[in-house]
């Protein structure tokens, strides 16, 4: 119980930074440093919240298979956009 | 007790709580590729438009959106709360934790409607009556777009989770829980996490784009 707590106090403190990093201007860190926090909340709430951590192991492959997936998803959909040629490029 | 809560397709009490978790997660998985679509979208889009998204970003409340955050989490921490109170066989805590989770949950919704009416307001609104003083006033239209239908899918999905709490809290006090029989409650909690985590995505993607 004592650790649900910790993970609370964890996650508000995590919060806080995400907001705070947002004001500093890291340029093209910014944007995986704010997702790297996000990552690092979600998990914190998957194990612990969840009861992942404490789960068996078919509850393991069953959360990660969707977290799988949706990176595939993601991964093969975007490796198309970074590879198109010029007529794609628009002006920023 | 222990023989009533027991559903004879199941050996023992463990497999059908196991049963219930897998049950859930299986749903979960489904719900993760459902929101994933939209965050597919707006990693494409945002590699499109950068400029756009961090022009819309900026008009976004980021207090009120922390503060959501806030309330979510601890939405999540009450629930645990309950679900805790549920398997060690407490009524009262678990009704209490149960309707906090639930005012929580309101009071997200109640934010939320305070910030699309602010919205509409302002004319940020994705359509013909859109307005915004920006070089990018086009193409955030998308970012506002992707906006109001993930945030508009995460709140449908808040209400849904109300109503599932509001049924949960009524059988909890009618005293359908126990330390044999507590699955509902558990798994309720892990669609209410779920729900949660899809947030801790939403914010900073939302709300924190362009830095100030």
């Amino acid at each position: 119980m004592k650790r649900i707590w910790q993970i609370y106090v964890a996650l508000m403190v995590l919060l806080v930074a995400t907001v705070g990093v947002a004001y500093v201007h890291l340029g093209p860190l910014n944007v995986p440093i704010a997702l790297a926090i996000a990552f690092t909340k979600a998990i914190l709430v998957i194990l612990f919240f969840m009861h992942v951590k404490a789960s068996s192991k078919l509850i393991w492959i069953f959360a990660a298979i969707g977290f799988l997936f949706f990176g595939y998803m993601v991964g093969g959909t975007l490796m198309d956009y970074h590879t198109r040629g010029q007529p794609y490029r628009l002006p920023r | 007790m222990s023989d009533r809560d027991l559903s004879h397709q199941f050996e023992d009490l463990q497999q059908q709580s196991e049963s219930a978790d897998m049950g859930m997660w299986v749903f979960l998985v489904t719900e993760v590729l459902f929101f994933g679509g939209l965050f597919l979208a707006y990693a494409v889009y945002r590699t499109l438009y950068p400029g756009a998204f961090e022009a819309g970003s900026r008009l976004m409340d980021i207090p009120l959106g922390a503060l959501n955050t806030a309330v979510l989490l601890t939405s999540s921490l009450t629930m645990v709360l309950a679900v805790h109170a549920a398997e060690e066989g407490h009524k009262k805590p678990l009704v209490r934790y149960l309707i906090l989770t639930m005012i929580l949950g309101v009071v997200f919704l109640g934010i939320k409607g305070f910030e699309y009416h602010h919205k509409f307001v302002e004319h940020l609104i994705p359509g013909p009556g859109f307005e915004m003083d920006s070089v990018h006033r086009q193409h955030a239209q998308i970012f506002f777009s992707l906006y109001f239908t993930m945030t508009g899918l995460h709140a449908l999905h808040m209400i849904i989770g109300l109503g599932v709490m509001t049924v949960i809290a009524i059988l909890a006090a009618r005293g359908r829980f126990s330390r044999t029989y507590s699955n509902p409650v558990r798994i309720a909690g892990l669609y209410w996490h779920f729900v949660d985590v899809v947030w801790i995505f939403l914010f900073p993607l939302l709300y924190l784009v362009g830095t100030r």
